[in-house]
Parts: structure tokens; C-alpha cells; sequence
């Protein structure tokens, strides 16, 4: 078996991740910039960190043979404070350059303000004016329905956003088909408690195909685990999907989305 | 898959989930102070699980969703509760 993860946080992950994900067949892992669980105090912090994503953690990777690509922003989390996020945005296009990034995100909503919606925008802008692919964080919980409407509405109503370069992440049962009957990619975030399970993923697909549908695991500092997607792959196993469907689904789904930048290639 | 194959591989494993929720319901009657917000949708999600129509899941994240669309002026937080605080049965 073999699979792309495209998202995970492995800055927050160990060596041991590092071997237990090649081990069970990871080609590639896509890291997005993330919230680091507080709130950075500047810009620099932010600077260091996308040092991080761009230089250090592609080295560490590369220790396990694994290509690491990266994705840069400041985190929904983080926009209630506009004019941190106002100059960390304007650093991004200096990293832009950089071989293993792949775009911006994960930008979106977090709880659904104003706020935070206009740094969306102001990514989307971004993106837009750079030609990047554009990764995208659905809110949690009771937050991700409306998020991801506003999300949606945002990005449709932009003129220079083409959906099929745009992937909506974190989708569950209620929100899976806002994204993708409106042309967008669609990811499924496999977490033990409050996103989906691998059996949830599975029926997902299995009610709305596979075509433009990614899974990941999110793996972070918080309750998460690295090998959810290899665990995905086995449950679809379990209910008799065949070896081509499960490749199709962790290997050249992400693959497909993600070659549309020129600097992902793994093979 | 059959309906039965399906059982042989999962009956088990949700049947201990169920128990699970039925064992935290439990648990909460027998906690001191109020309930909030989130059991109202809780107990509301559970009768869902008995309704015929497929759509289920969809519909009980409908249920413990923020049904409004207009963009808050602020966030009081940073973390989601599981529940809409203004649901109502």
C-alpha cells in the first residue's frame, strides 16, 4: 500500500511518527501552517515558524526518506488580531519562492467572525494574485456548518478563485456536498473524537464517490493520530473495496490535487 | 456488503458503543448541579437515531450545528462546545 498524507502538522510529531508513517507506506507529507496551541506574541514568531515549515522539518523528513511539502498562512485562530495577521500576510509571498511550498493554508474560519473573515479574504487575495492552490480549514464542531457556507460563498463569489484548485478540508456528512457540488476538492480529517472516523470517511465516499475527495489525518500536538489514513485504507478493505479504490483514494487523489503545483513531485 | 455481513463485522463493536451512551446518561443523573445546553441537542440527537430515514448523521450534525449565517462580531473563544447554545427543543 502506498499513500500520500496531505495533511499533517509533523512539527508537532515525533521521530517515531516519522518511521511508523513510512512504514506503512507514506510517499509524500504536506505540512499547512497551523496555530502552535497559543497565540504567538509577532510577526517574528511567525517568520521562525515558516523557517520551520521551509527549511528544518523537510531535512528532518528527508532522515526517513519521506519529501515534506508545506503550505503557509496565519491560522484562522489567529485572526481575531487583523493587524498581526495584516503583516504576516505580507511576509508569506517571501517564502512563496521556497521549494517545498505548495500554496496557502490552511486559511478559513474558525468561530465565524468578522474578523475572521476578512483575513480569509485577504488569503484568498493573496492566492489569487500569486497563482497558489488554495487549502482551506472548516470550523469545528457546532461552528463547521455555517463556516462553511460563508467559506464557500466567499470563494465562489471571488472571481479569480477556480474551485478545482481549491481543496475545503475537514468535511463531515453535512458539509461534504456544500464543497463539492460546488466544484471544490473536499478533505476528510480522520480524528478519534471530533472530527470523522475511518468507518464515517468510508461511508461518506461510499454515498458520494470518490471524485474529488481526499482523507487526513490532521495529526497535531493534540488528540490525533499519524496513521489514520493507512487505518482508513483498512476498513475499506474490511467492507471489500478493492486494492485500485483504495489507491485511487490515498495515493492519487492527493496526487492529482496537488501536482497542479509544479514543485510536488514524488515520483 | 449484505446487511448480515455488515452485522457479522460491526454488531459488536456499536453495540458497545451504545452501551456507552446509555452508561453516560446514567452517569449524569447521578451527578450533582445542572445539565446546559449540550444535553438538550443530546437527548433531541437520540431520538434521531430511531427515525427510518437514512441520513441519520447528516441530520443529527444539522441538529447540534449553528444554524444562522451571518458572521459574529467577535469570538468569546477559541474552542466549539459540540453543541448550538441557543438550540431549543
Amino acid at each position: 500500500m502506498r499513500y500520500i498524507e496531505p495533511h499533517a502538522h509533523m512539527v508537532s510529531r515525533t521521530t517515531n511518527d516519522y518511521t511508523a508513517m513510512v512504514t506503512a507506506g507514506c510517499r509524500a507529507v504536506c505540512e499547512p501552517a497551523f496555530w502552535a496551541g497559543f497565540d504567538r506574541s509577532s510577526a517574528k514568531g511567525f517568520y521562525d515558524y515558516f523557517c520551520q515549515l521551509t527549511e528544518y522539518e523537510p531535512r528532518r523528513a528527508a532522515l526517513f526518506g519521506l519529501p515534506h511539502f508545506c503550505w503557509l498562512c496565519i491560522n484562522p485562530k489567529e485572526a481575531e488580531n487583523v493587524a498581526l495577521a495584516g503583516e504576516v500576510i505580507a511576509m508569506i509571498p517571501e517564502f512563496l519562492g521556497r521549494g517545498n511550498v505548495l500554496g496557502i493554508g490552511e486559511i478559513g474560519l474558525n468561530k465565524n467572525t468578522r474578523n475572521e473573515m476578512k483575513i480569509l479574504e485577504k488569503h484568498v487575495e493573496l492566492a489569487v494574485a500569486h497563482d497558489q492552490l488554495i487549502l482551506v480549514h472548516t470550523p469545528h464542531l457546532e461552528d463547521k456548518l455555517k463556516g462553511t457556507r460563508l467559506i464557500v460563498d466567499l470563494l465562489k463569489s471571488h472571481p479569480g478563485v477556480r474551485p478545482e484548485r481549491v481543496i475545503i478540508d475537514h468535511v463531515e456528512e453535512h458539509t461534504a456536498s456544500i464543497a463539492l457540488d460546488a466544484g471544490f476538492w473536499a478533505g476528510i480529517t480522520l480524528y478519534p473524537d471530533s472530527k470523522c472516523t475511518p468507518a464515517r470517511a468510508v461511508d461518506i465516499l461510499e454515498t458520494h464517490g470518490m471524485e474529488r475527495l481526499w482523507l487526513n489525518s490532521a495529526c497535531d500536538w493534540g488528540v490525533s493520530d499519524p496513521l489514520a489514513v493507512p487505518k482508513a485504507a483498512m476498513e475499506m478493505r474490511r467492507r471489500g473495496h478493492s486494492d485500485d479504490e483504495i489507491d485511487r483514494l490515498i495515493y492519487e487523489n492527493p496526487r492529482a490535487f496537488l501536482s497542479q503545483c509544479p514543485r510536488f513531485r514524488i515520483d | 456488503m449484505t446487511k448480515k455481513a455488515l452485522l457479522d463485522l460491526s454488531f459488536i463493536e456499536i453495540r458497545a458503543k451504545l452501551l456507552e451512551v446509555a452508561a453516560f446518561l446514567d452517569r449524569l443523573d447521578r451527578a450533582e448541579g445542572d445539565t446546559d445546553f449540550r444535553i438538550a441537542s443530546f437527548r433531541q440527537a437520540i431520538k434521531e437515531l430511531s427515525e427510518p430515514e437514512a441520513g441519520r448523521v447528516r441530520r443529527i450534525l444539522e441538529l447540534l450545528s449553528d444554524p444562522t449565517l451571518e458572521p459574529v462580531e467577535a469570538a468569546s473563544g477559541k474552542s466549539a462546545a459540540g453543541a448550538w447554545p441557543e438550540f431549543k427543543d
